[in-house]
């Protein structure tokens, strides 16, 4: 399967997961809100352009927002991490390159704790940015505080296990492909 | 000049940051201030599309809960039908038919109308939902909408030509008339975005006999809103000290995370209503050139 295919295919299931089963699991608590979309944009392979990966990270977001009813909320927040994707990663990859051996960022591809540090830091640029957005309309400092700690935790929870359930058998890139 | 072209080349990815930045905010802020965003309406039409598709699936589990609500609301009505009464004088026959008005002088003021919600959340602070009925059905902004069984549910706030967006009560931007059943007095409902089982009545004197399980309805004073619908009870009872009005948590009587068949209300006089209303806030704001 292609990585055009693949990605689009992976792009409908992450929309509609988050729409369909996140959105409509019961009521948890008020700081609670399950994430798990913008994994979409953190999956997205190596060799995407920058401009590219802000493209896609604004259609992400703005596909859900319709979804949600809050048009540029969330594509602001994936824009964001879109933007500062490729500097975290130039930071975490060693410069001998795994970041050549595989298609796109995974465990395998980064390492764990590099991975996590990755999802993490990027996790909580997004929840931030978009409860500080949400916190302008209403709300006071301390529930902006908590909401981000909680929804990042519930967030990087369920990121764990996405990677844990369905490990992505990445082909190892060599010269002749 | 060379340099500005430079200086755009070299910051090009950016840049392009930037703008979409903008764009997403411009979408977000515009939306907010006017509870609609433009381009809102087509993407309306395709979310609405997926989302009757998810419904059809999700109406079989949510049934027979709807169909015992249903029932339960036909009961009340057939036990308003004419026939349960026996007429003692058949000399004051009184008739009234379905007509807008007749000469007796009966004006139809509400009109129902039915709808399916398609998709619903619980989980945010400003919760929407969707119905499959739009402009083409009737369907315009600022209507009430109320559950299966007569409770108020939201109202509507946009609408393309075959769905509408609906502004559910569990929004923290949501602010209601209501009246206690018992006593008649009056107050706000709002909800404080905290949990979705639990609304909050301001606004009643403490002067006020409140016990729990207290009726709340739908209070008179709604352009949109038809009056003696039914809220919710009240749960919670507690006193604010530095006013002299209760704060009580009302338990909704509507059931947001099962809402499936709703009734949209159009109030047919609202035009008639709201111009009266502007037009006398345009004459108090300047009243030097109103002539008197």
């Amino acid at each position: 399967m292609s990585d055009l295919v693949r990605n689009i295919i992976r792009f409908a299931v992450f929309i509609f997961l988050q729409v369909y089963v996140l959105n409509k699991v019961p009521h948890l608590h008020q700081y609670i809100t399950p994430y798990l979309y913008y994994l979409f944009i953190l999956w997205l392979p190596f060799s995407v352009s920058r401009m590219g990966l802000l493209i896609v990270g604004f259609i992400t977001g703005i596909t859900l927002d319709f979804f949600m009813m809050t048009p540029g909320l969330h594509a602001a927040a994936c824009v964001l991490i879109a933007y500062f994707r490729p500097f975290i990663i130039n930071i975490l990859t060693p410069k001998d390159s795994s970041e050549f051996n595989y298609r796109e960022p995974s465990p395998k591809a980064l390492g764990w704790t590099p991975y996590l540090i990755y999802t993490f830091v990027l996790t909580l640029f997004h929840h931030s940015y978009m409860v500080l957005l949400e916190w302008l309309s209403f709300g006071s400092f301390l529930h902006f505080l908590i909401k981000v700690i909680a929804t990042t935790g519930i967030s990087m929870l369920m990121i764990i296990t996405a990677e844990l359930l369905f490990p992505r058998r990445l082909k190892f890139r060599t010269n002749t492909s | 000049m060379r340099n500005i072209f430079l200086f755009i080349r070299r910051y090009f990815t950016f840049l392009t940051f930037l703008v979409l930045q903008v764009v997403s905010l411009w979408f977000l802020f515009t939306y907010n201030r006017f509870h609609r965003a433009k381009g809102l309406g087509v993407a309306n039409e395709v979310t609405g599309w997926f989302n009757s598709k998810y419904n059809m699936a999700e109406d079989f589990l949510t049934m027979k809960e709807e169909n015992r609500r249903v029932h339960k609301m036909n009961d009340s009505l057939m036990n308003l039908l004419s026939a349960n009464f026996l007429k003692t004088d058949t000399t004051t026959l009184l008739v009234t038919d379905s007509v807008p008005f007749d000469t007796l002088g009966h004006y139809r003021q509400y009109l129902y109308r039915t709808a399916q919600v398609v998709y619903n959340t619980v989980n945010a602070e400003k919760n929407y939902f969707q119905i499959n009925k739009g402009s083409k059905d009737g369907v315009a902004d600022y209507m009430a909408v109320l559950g299966s069984d007569g409770s108020l549910a939201g109202t509507v706030l946009n609408v393309s030509q075959n769905f509408s967006v609906v502004m559910s009560l569990l929004h923290i931007q949501n602010k209601v008339s209501a009246l206690m059943k018992r006593t008649g007095n009056a107050g706000n409902v709002f909800w404080d975005g905290k949990n979705p089982h639990l609304l909050t009545l301001t606004g009643i004197p403490k002067s006020d006999s409140i016990s729990k399980g207290d009726t709340v309805i739908t209070g008179n004073y709604s352009e949109s809103i038809p009056p003696g619908k039914m809220v919710g009870t009240v749960a919670e009872i507690s006193k604010d000290e530095a006013t002299g009005f209760y704060v009580l948590r009302i338990k909704p009587a509507a059931n947001f995370q099962t809402l499936q068949q709703v009734f949209v209300v159009e109030n047919l006089r609202y035009k008639e209503q709201h111009a009266l209303l502007e037009q006398t806030k345009k004459e108090i704001d300047n009243p030097k050139q109103t002539n008197r």
